[in-house]
């Protein structure tokens, strides 16, 4: 269950679009194996422009929504303080000087690459990566354990999810297609109506620009 | 690695990434063993090599994740145009390959968040999109184990390296269960296979 929300409301909000731009682009510079926690650091805790509470609510939407989560959190914000331009600024710090400062290191690492040295050590950075990744997934698992399907049924779709598209390698279209459409009607139907109006705290709008 | 890209096969590669955008839940990185599939198995437009550095250099780098998917663009431009050394049409054809796959990936879901964003956050407590959110849950966790998986484990011809494995492994436990800075890991990794001992 989420927190209570807090009655403090967000004390400051950017106040140009070129803000909105360098805020977004500095976070994402910041972001080294991911971005989440740096944006909970400056958008929450630093420049005060979101509650703990609003940053929760409005990451669990961006989670729903498909698409790379912290771009979608960009353009939710971006959108609630200048509207369509908002988001554009908000979604073009984000990706403009990090895609050229990634693509200049591959460029600089081209030719390193090649020799034995600059093979192994990516081989090395891939096994890290590949370690990272599947952290994320376990550090995940406990929030299953408040699925309404139950935590040992929401683990066996887990593990039939893993050998589907990690064993026997199947489209995932076809994965998602049966055994997602299968999991969603599966906790509907667990999910009480009743569980409707507890499901969140009543928080008010968030005012529309 | 070099391959030949023709007109029909960008707009397969753009309409690829736009099906995808709409099938990343819970993030881009869950739809790297379909990108596998695509990029490796069915069209060799990059090599296995080629799209773990990928992913690990985009983990190294700072920024979003999802930049991972500009770097498999630029290098299928660089397979497909004869890479840097032939000059601006290297460049070019690159560059085309991160645009086309950076816009196919993103444009989707952006517009589908833009719009849905509001709705959204108004109907949140909405059963149904309750039961979406949380009957997607076990799927998006087994999703990210098997991308991890995938990229310890290759494509079915490579050979198992239990070295690989190990370092994966010991990477994974230390995530999962300390604060270590991830730029220590994948510093430490780089080092380790430089010495050639992963």
């Amino acid at each position: 269950m989420p927190p209570p929300a807090l009655t403090r409301p967000a004390t400051a909000r950017p106040r140009s679009l070129g803000e909105l731009y360098w805020a977004f682009t500095l976070l994402a510079l910041q972001g080294f194996g991911g971005v989440l926690a740096v944006v909970q650091r400056e958008l929450v805790e630093r420049r005060r422009w979101l509650t703990p509470d609003e940053f929760i609510e409005d990451w669990a939407v961006a989670q729903i929504l498909p698409g790379p989560n912290v771009v979608n959190l960009t353009v939710m914000l971006g959108d609630r303080y200048f509207g369509w331009r908002g988001s554009a600024a908000a979604f073009a710090g984000v990706l403009s000087l990090p895609s050229i400062v990634v693509i200049a290191m591959a460029v600089a690492l081209e030719n390193v690459a090649d020799t034995a040295a600059g093979q192994g050590a990516l081989r090395g950075l891939g096994a890290v990566a590949a370690g990272l990744i599947t952290a994320t997934g376990l550090k995940l698992m406990p929030a299953l354990r408040s699925n309404p399907v139950g935590y040992r049924p929401a683990l066996a779709v887990t593990c039939l999810t893993f050998a589907a598209v990690g064993v026997l390698r199947l489209p995932l279209p076809w994965v998602l297609a049966v055994l997602g459409t299968s999991a969603c009607a599966w906790a509907w139907f667990r999910l009480k109506p009743s569980d409707e109006r507890r499901a969140a705290p009543q928080q008010p709008e968030a005012p529309t620009p | 690695m070099t391959s030949s890209l023709d007109g029909s096969d960008w707009l397969t590669l753009f309409v690829q990434f736009l099906l995808l955008s709409c099938l990343a839940v819970g993030g881009a990185i869950t739809t790297t063993p379909e990108m596998h599939r695509l990029l490796v198995d069915s069209h060799q437009w990059l090599t296995n090599e080629q799209f773990v550095a990928s992913i690990a250099l985009a983990q190294a780098a700072p920024g979003p994740n999802i930049l991972f998917v500009a770097l498999m663009g630029w290098n299928v431009g660089l397979n497909a145009g004869g890479g840097l050394a032939s000059g601006l049409v290297g460049w070019m054809t690159a560059f085309a390959g991160m645009v086309v796959t950076m816009a196919g990936m993103l444009i989707p879901s952006t517009c589908l968040t833009y719009v849905a964003t509001r709705w959204g956050h108004r109907n949140r407590e909405l059963r149904a999109v309750r039961a979406f959110k949380q009957g997607m849950a076990p799927l998006v966790v087994a999703l990210l184990i098997a991308t991890g998986w995938i990229l310890v484990r290759g494509d079915a011809a490579s050979t198992f390296n239990p070295r690989t494995v190990a370092v994966a492994l010991i990477s994974m436990l230390v995530v999962w269960r300390t604060r270590v800075h991830l730029l220590w890991l994948l510093g430490t990794g780089a080092l380790l296979g430089a010495m050639g001992m992963v």
